[in-house]
């Protein structure tokens, strides 16, 4: 097996060029590769180009890198929660590409999947229509999608061997997946990393072929956004 | 007038055994409280879960599991785990049921506008374009009227679209009402001490009355 073993993240990012497409795991700060995000902010790379579902909060996640103006072009489906992100938006100095959720993942995937483009419903007849082609299948309008593609590919994983195989936990799968098959340089970082062997073929959600580089991470913080708790239920 | 909960106790009533059904954020959320315990329904996060639990105690928070509202969440047994593109297939695929959202302005033709106001608030679209694309079945959770009294209910939505003919039936803070697919709210229940004549007044669109309108009936 290929052993695609790096030290750490700072290793891991050291090649990443100012004006690099950048894609990044997760959903919200769930299942965000943390240990790249602060090994990219302490490198000082800029005019980046960061395709992720959102922009990270006020002070973690995507939105460390927002702060220090490090991100030109933010591509997601959902900025909410990172008055930073929203400043920098309504004034112009940050470019923004919104894409409905699902037409995002699909995009990757077809990235990965060497699907140039595809047809989808979603967004027919708004703003995300404007300027793409349409057509009618089957009495139904579609809207054409083209694939999306990275640099480099970021994802955080649970569980990964040396050779590259990744298992994730819960709902820290998100994009992930998708997004490590879309990257010319995809770089996992993991919870734990364990030798070839260790890992049940059966359980694998990324066939290491998609990985270039892994590493173990450390301090993972995992900040949750909205800690809801059973007795705070409103009823 | 029905308060939030009462949006989301009316909204339960639309819930069937069997159901496959999206909750959106907000009012949406809270559906989930009033869906009776009876009833096998399994609710889908589009952020990669099929069977969503209750709130976490304490001890159970993990912060890798999380609705799409962000909040920490448990699993129900019996549940499933996938990817974002595992996720929209189901929902584009059409195997979800039942879309419960909230909107910001429905069109009398069943448009919906719920992402953006222009030059104000841009938060994104997250899945909502994608859902009301490829939904069986769209309910809209909303308030009548804005705070300053304008009609939500219009003949032409002004704010950005999030979708076109889409919504089936909206419950508002003053009616149940249904999207015909030839156009026109049709009001179905009035909320308790809502008069015909004031959801009259708070309607902009083409809005069908026929016969008597019943006053909703909540458990």
């Amino acid at each position: 097996m290929i052993d695609k073993r790096v030290l750490n993240a700072e290793e891991a990012t050291k090649d990443i060029p100012n004006g690099a497409t950048l894609m990044i795991g997760g959903f919200g700060l769930c299942g965000i590769p943390e240990n790249c995000i602060a090994a990219i902010l302490q490198k000082g790379v800029n005019d980046l180009t960061c395709i992720s579902n959102n922009a990270g909060v006020d002070g973690f996640g995507i939105g460390l890198l927002l702060k220090t103006k490090q991100v030109k072009k933010m591509i997601s489906s959902y900025v909410g929660e990172n008055a930073e992100f929203e400043r920098q938006l309504l004034s112009g100095e940050l470019e923004v590409e919104l894409i409905p959720q699902g037409t995002l993942a699909e995009r990757v995937r077809a990235g990965g999947a060497g699907i140039p483009a595809f047809f989808t419903p979603a967004g027919v007849g708004t703003e995300v229509a404007e300027g793409k082609e349409t057509r009618v299948f089957d009495g139904k309008t579609y809207l054409m999608e083209r694939w999306l593609r990275a640099d480099f590919s970021i994802v955080k994983a649970w569980k990964g061997d040396t050779s590259g195989n990744l298992i994730y936990k819960g709902t820290a799968r998100n994009f992930n997946p998708m997004m490590a098959t879309a990257g010319t340089i995809t770089i996992a970082e993991v919870e734990e990393l364990v030798e070839v062997g260790q890992l049940d073929p059966n359980q694998i959600h990324t066939p290491g072929i998609f990985v270039h580089r892994i590493f173990q991470g450390v301090n993972y913080e995992k900040r949750i956004e909205q800690r809801t708790i059973s007795n705070s239920v409103i009823r | 007038m029905l308060d939030k909960i009462g949006i989301a106790k009316r909204i339960a009533q639309e819930v069937r055994s069997g159901m496959y059904i999206n909750l959106g954020i907000g009012i949406p959320t809270l559906v989930a409280n009033y869906i009776p315990t009876s009833m096998n329904v399994v609710l889908q996060s589009e952020n990669g879960l099929l069977g969503i639990g209750p709130f976490p105690t304490e001890d159970q928070v993990d912060p890798d599991l999380i609705n799409a509202g962000k909040q920490t969440i448990t699993m129900m047994p019996g549940s499933a785990l996938f990817s974002s593109a595992d996720s929209f297939g189901m929902i584009r695929g059409g195997k979800v049921n039942l879309t419960i959202l909230g909107a910001m302005e429905v069109s009398e033709n069943g448009d919906i506008a719920n992402w953006k106001v222009p030059g104000k608030m841009v938060k994104g679209m997250g899945g909502a374009m994608d859902l009301v694309a490829s939904a069986q079945n769209i309910i809209v959770a909303m308030q009548h009227c804005s705070k300053e009294g304008a009609s939500k209910l219009l003949k032409k939505c002004s704010l950005p679209i999030t979708g076109l003919n889409c919504v089936k039936k909206i419950v508002s803070d003053l009616a149940v009402l249904d999207v015909l697919p030839s156009g026109g709210f049709k009001l179905l229940e009035r909320a308790p001490g809502v008069s015909v004549e004031q959801i009259k007044n708070a309607t902009a669109g083409k809005l069908i009355i026929e016969g008597e309108i019943p006053e909703m009936k909540l458990a």
